[in-house]
Parts: C-alpha cells; sequence; structure tokens
C-alpha cells in the first residue's frame, strides 16, 4: 500500500523534520516496514551533504566481524574521497551503518560518488548542498528520532511509510530515492510500475545504475535521466505518464521545487492542501490533520495532472 | 428459526446476533435471509434488534482523543440511551466513521472524515461538513448523506440505496458498482465515474472526466457540464420530462439547482452491446452444435 506525503514552505524555513515526522507517523498503518524522509534545508554554497549506508541494518547482527568489514569500508570511501579531492569538513554516525559528511569538492561530484559505490556493500543515499536523505527500518518516531530529525529546520520535504510488497525489507529498498547522480533530486512513490524491466532496461543500456529490485527506483533514475538532458521538472513529470506504465502517483522534490503526477488512471490516492505559504499533501487526510488541525479544505488531484511548486 | 424471536435477537450482542443468524459460519445455513424472506414476518421497515432513538435527543462526541473503535462502538451506545441526534467533534480525518450504521439517527459530522466514511449503513441521516476521503458512503443501504465540501475517489462505491450528496467536486471512480440510490455531485468528477454500474442514478452538476459509465450494465448518469469521454458501451439517452421533474425535484431538494434549470443536463445510459449473459460460452456451443 505504501503512504506518501510532501510538504513545501513558500519563503520561508519551518521545522520541516518534525512536521514530516507528524504526518508520516499518521500514515503508519499504511507501511510499517520502513520510513524515509528527504528534507532540504537551506541551500549551502559549495558545501555538500552526502549520506550513505556501508550496510543493511541486518547485517549488524550477522556476529562480531561485520564491525571490522564496517570500519574497512568507511576506510575505503573516505580513501576515495580524498583521492577525488574532497575535503572532509565534518562526518557524523546516526547509527553504525549510516554515516553523513559534510564536504566541499570542485571536480564532479557525480564522478566520485559512482567510484564511491564500488565499495562493496556502500551505497550513497543522497548528495547535495540542501538535501538530507534519511531511511531505515521502523516507524516515522523511531526513525526521526534515531537520526535526529526532529529539529531540523527547512523550506520543504518529502517522505515515505513503505509497506514493502515486490522487494525486501532492507535500507535499499525503502524510500525516498535519491536521484543518482543528480544533486538534491529525490523521489517518493506509491504504486506499481508494470513496465519496470523494459524501462530499467532502457536506462541501464543508457549507462544509469540501480542498487535495488524495487520499481520505485525507477522512476528516480528516469527523472535524473531528464533532468540530465535539460528537461524540467514538469515536463518530466508530463512525459512520465505516457512513458511509464502501472498505477503510481509520486512526488519528486529538487532544491527548491516539490513536484507530483498521478497515472492515467488516478488510481492511488493523493490529498492536497493549499495556500498561501504552506502546500501539503499526503495519501491520507490524516496526514495533513496531523499538521494543520484546524478545518481546511482539501481536494483530490486527478488523473493524469501534474503540480510543481516553487519553495 | 422458529424458535428465535426478535426479542431474542434484540437482547443479544452484535457478536451472539451474527452467530445466532449463521453469518459467522462458513457453511451458510441461509439463517441470515430470515429477516427478509421469513413468510410469516409481517412487512417491516426496521431491524429487529435497532434502537429506539429520539431525533430531538441530541448528545456530542469529541473524537479527539478516541480510535476509529471507540467513536463507532459510542455512538451505538448513545442510541442505546435513546439519542436520536449525535455530533462528532473533531474528527481530523479518521477513516471508517459512523460505518455500519443500521438505525434511524441524525448523524452530524463537524470536520472531516477519512476513508471508509459512513459505509454500510441502512437508515441514518448523515451531514458532514467537512470533506470525506476515498469511499465514502460505500454499500449504503439506505439514508441521506451530505457532504458540504469536497470527497474522494470511490464515492459511494457499490451503493445500493438511499441519496449520497457532495455539495463540491468529487474524485476518480464515483459510483463504481453502483446498484441503487442516487449520488449527486455538486462539482465535477474524475475518471472512469459510473463504471459497472449497475443500476442507480447518477447527477453531476459540474464536468465529468474521461471514461463516463464505462462497462455500465444499466441505471442514468446525468452530466450537467463537459464529458471529457464517454466509456466503453456508454452512450448518450435523450432526456425526457419525466427526467426533468425527477432532476429538478432532487437538485431543489439539496439546493443544487442550477439557475439555467435542468435542460442542458446529457443523460448517459449503456448501450447494453456488451451484455453476453445470454449467450453460450464457446465451449458450451460445440457441446450443442
Amino acid at each position: 500500500m505504501c503512504g506518501i506525503a510532501g510538504l513545501i514552505h513558500k519563503g520561508k524555513s519551518a521545522n520541516v523534520g518534525s512536521e514530516m515526522t507528524a504526518m508520516l507517523q499518521a500514515l503508519k498503518h499504511r507501511g510499517p516496514d520502513s520510513t524515509g524522509y528527504a528534507v532540504y534545508g537551506e541551500p549551502t554554497e559549495g558545501d555538500y551533504v552526502m549520506r550513505l549506508k556501508v550496510a543493511e541494518a541486518e547485517d549488524m547482527d550477522k556476529g562480531r566481524g561485520v564491525h571490522k568489514i564496517i570500519e574497512a569500508r568507511i576506510a575505503d570511501v573516505e580513501e576515495i574521497m580524498e583521492e577525488a579531492g574532497a575535503k572532509v569538513k565534518s562526518r557524523e554516525a546516526a547509527t553504525e551503518y549510516a554515516l553523513r559528511y559534510v564536504l566541499t569538492h570542485e571536480g564532479n561530484t557525480g564522478d566520485m560518488a559512482k567510484s564511491i559505490e564500488e565499495v562493496e556493500g556502500v551505497e550513497i543515499l543522497s548528495m547535495g548542498n540542501g538535501l538530507e536523505l534519511i531511511k531505515d527500518l521502523g516507524d516515522a518516531t523511531v526513525v526521526s528520532d534515531m537520526y535526529g530529525l526532529k529539529d531540523f529546520k527547512g523550506t520543504h520535504g518529502i517522505g515515505h511509510t513503505r509497506m514493502a510488497t515486490e522487494s525486501d525489507v532492507d535500507i535499499k529498498s525503502a524510500h525516498p530515492y535519491w536521484a543518482f547522480p543528480y544533486n538534491d533530486v529525490s523521489v517518493v512513490h506509491n504504486g506499481q510500475i508494470t513496465n519496470y524491466w523494459i524501462m530499467r532496461r532502457e536506462m541501464e543500456r543508457k549507462g544509469h545504475r540501480f542498487m535495488s529490485n524495487c520499481d520505485s527506483e525507477l522512476l528516480a533514475v528516469y527523472t535524473a535521466h531528464n533532468l540530465s538532458n535539460g528537461i524540467s521538472l514538469e515536463d518530466s513529470l508530463r512525459q512520465s505518464i505516457d512513458e511509464i506504465d502501472g498505477v503510481f502517483t509520486y512526488l519528486v522534490a529538487t532544491k527548491d521545487q516539490l513536484g507530483m503526477a498521478k497515472d492515467t488512471m488516478a488510481a492511488k490516492p493523493l490529498v492536497l492542501y493549499e495556500s498561501d505559504d504552506l502546500i501539503a499533501m499526503a495519501s491520507e487526510e490524516v496526514a495533513i490533520r496531523a499538521i494543520l488541525p484546524e478545518e481546511i479544505d482539501t481536494t483530490d488531484p486527478y488523473d493524469e495532472e501534474v503540480r510543481v511548486w516553487q519553495a | 428459526m422458529a424458535s428465535m424471536t426478535d426479542d431474542d435477537l434484540k437482547q443479544m450482542s452484535q457478536d451472539e446476533r451474527a452467530k445466532a443468524l449463521g453469518m459467522t459460519t462458513e457453511q451458510l445455513t441461509g439463517k441470515s435471509l430470515y429477516i427478509e424472506f421469513d413468510p410469516e414476518a409481517s412487512e417491516r421497515y426496521t431491524y429487529p434488534w435497532s434502537y429506539e432513538v429520539d431525533f430531538n435527543k441530541r448528545t456530542e462526541i469529541d473524537t479527539d482523543t478516541l480510535s476509529t473503535t471507540e467513536v463507532n462502538s459510542a455512538i451505538r451506545d448513545r442510541m442505546k440511551e435513546g439519542y436520536g441526534t449525535i455530533v462528532l467533534k473533531n474528527p481530523r480525518g479518521k477513516h471508517s466513521l459512523g460505518v455500519g450504521i443500521l438505525n434511524k439517527l441524525n448523524l452530524i459530522v463537524e470536520g472531516s472524515c477519512g476513508y471508509f466514511g459512513v459505509g454500510l449503513i441502512d437508515g441514518p441521516n448523515v451531514r458532514i461538513t467537512g470533506r470525506v476521503g476515498w469511499s465514502c458512503g460505500e454499500n449504503m443501504m439506505a439514508g441521506t448523506v451530505v457532504i458540504e465540501k469536497n470527497a474522494g475517489s470511490t464515492f459511494g462505491a457499490a451503493m445500493r440505496g438511499g441519496d449520497l450528496v457532495c455539495r463540491g467536486s468529487v474524485g476518480s471512480r464515483t459510483g463504481i458498482d453502483q446498484k441503487g440510490g442516487t449520488i449527486i455531485v455538486g462539482g465535477d468528477t474524475g475518471a472512469l465515474s459510473g463504471f459497472m454500474m449497475q443500476r442507480g442514478r447518477m447527477v453531476v452538476c459540474g464536468n465529468a472526466g474521461k471514461n463516463l459509465g464505462d462497462s455500465m450494465y444499466d441505471g442514468t448518469i446525468f452530466v450537467g457540464g463537459e464529458i471529457r469521454s464517454l466509456g466503453v458501451d456508454a452512450i448518450e439517452a435523450e432526456l425526457t420530462d419525466l427526467d426533468r421533474q425527477w432532476l429538478t425535484r432532487k437538485l431543489t431538494q439539496y439546493g443544487l439547482m442550477p439557475d439555467k434549470g435542468v435542460d442542458h443536463f446529457t443523460k448517459v445510459v449503456a448501450g447494453k452491446q456488451l451484455w453476453n449473459y445470454d449467450n453460450l460460452e464457446p465451449s458450451e456451443k460445440k457441446l450443442i452444435l
């Protein structure tokens, strides 16, 4: 089933971390397996934030040896970063397997990201000037507490509560997906994509990488492909309705935009609230009510509807 | 069945009643049909176990800290106490509120409901001052439901009777599998509205999305605005005087009568070209031929 949610404050920062936590906690019944957040702070010029995981949560139960493996992987990653000319300004570890680096880098961050992911078991969850992508097993509050998200200030964010259907319960199959290697772009999705393999092979032929077998990853890769070819976010969303088969509602966030697209059948839900300074959307109204308890007017976007909002 | 009287049924809890009527067993005993088909029973319009309520007795339930189950139990408890007007406060998008009320009742929801609001009801008059999520009034059998704002998709899915009214716009697949009753939408409706409709009437004062009335078997759809496209086997029909009178009566009743009258409404019915129930399957044809 899965639940998705997104919000964007126009022209100001707010407590996006706690707002997204409240929204996703209200959607827990739509997917208790894992929760993910992609929240956007004020973009920093020059500094990149990179979040990566060096193991799966379940790997931590595999005995004492796993700690040494993780240490070795982190050492490899840091060596690659140094070779690529990146300067690490800070390193934080919310869990043993999930790290957050703030770094400066002059060259192509995409090339560096590709090299880092060659290290076995390592996946970059996100990279960008404003994006912080967090995903782990558990409900919204558990993940938010684990990663200290409740005090996060930002302009916008998207999130996902996952009920695993066609792939595993692990971090690599959890949403949101970063549009690798396109900085600051993330995607959450509710639905099933029926031409997944055809589209995946097409994207792989064009040189894109897939880290999981989750069909939602395709939307991230597809969006990254379009954006890197100079297609605007709105055009990419519109194009996807013709090119992607299946039932889906998905949200895409960039450094300063939030977009949504709904398939031709409008088979997956989305409830939308729009005001002058805040736009909130979620699979169910109960999530929007978690941050706006007062009486508000909400609508259901129709089939083939595409919207993009600016922060 | 003769050993069980209405009084017996009324005294039972809901679980006991379900068991007594054979509703919880795998093998159907036919006991569940007792109420409808007992030849000895006199004609009746209420369930034997329905509560005697007084519409002038009004009570409020603050749903803020209650779960859906607790709210629905509280509604039943208040009906038991004879309250005929119940107001739900602070629903804040909770799912499945007011489901399965088989009693006469005035239910007022001050706020918005989530999914499956007032589904499976048989009798109550409901007014929701906010918005409703997906599948509002699903499978409702009798009564009236009026929603003041917008509604989500599958509005009135598999509805069997009563009036389901949304003053705002509704989502997609409105009245999917509708088997009776009337759905009235003050605004627009989305794609595949009236999909597989079997009976009943749907009135859309605004525009309708694509594939309106797709694969409908029977029933009638009236649209006041533009129709993006008709679905398979849905065809336009002539608006008769009877239709005009009915539309005028219904829309006036709910305060949705357009200033320009009802002559502009388009009537959509089933073409009945897809019907093939009377045809033999190919394998059966071979046997006969």
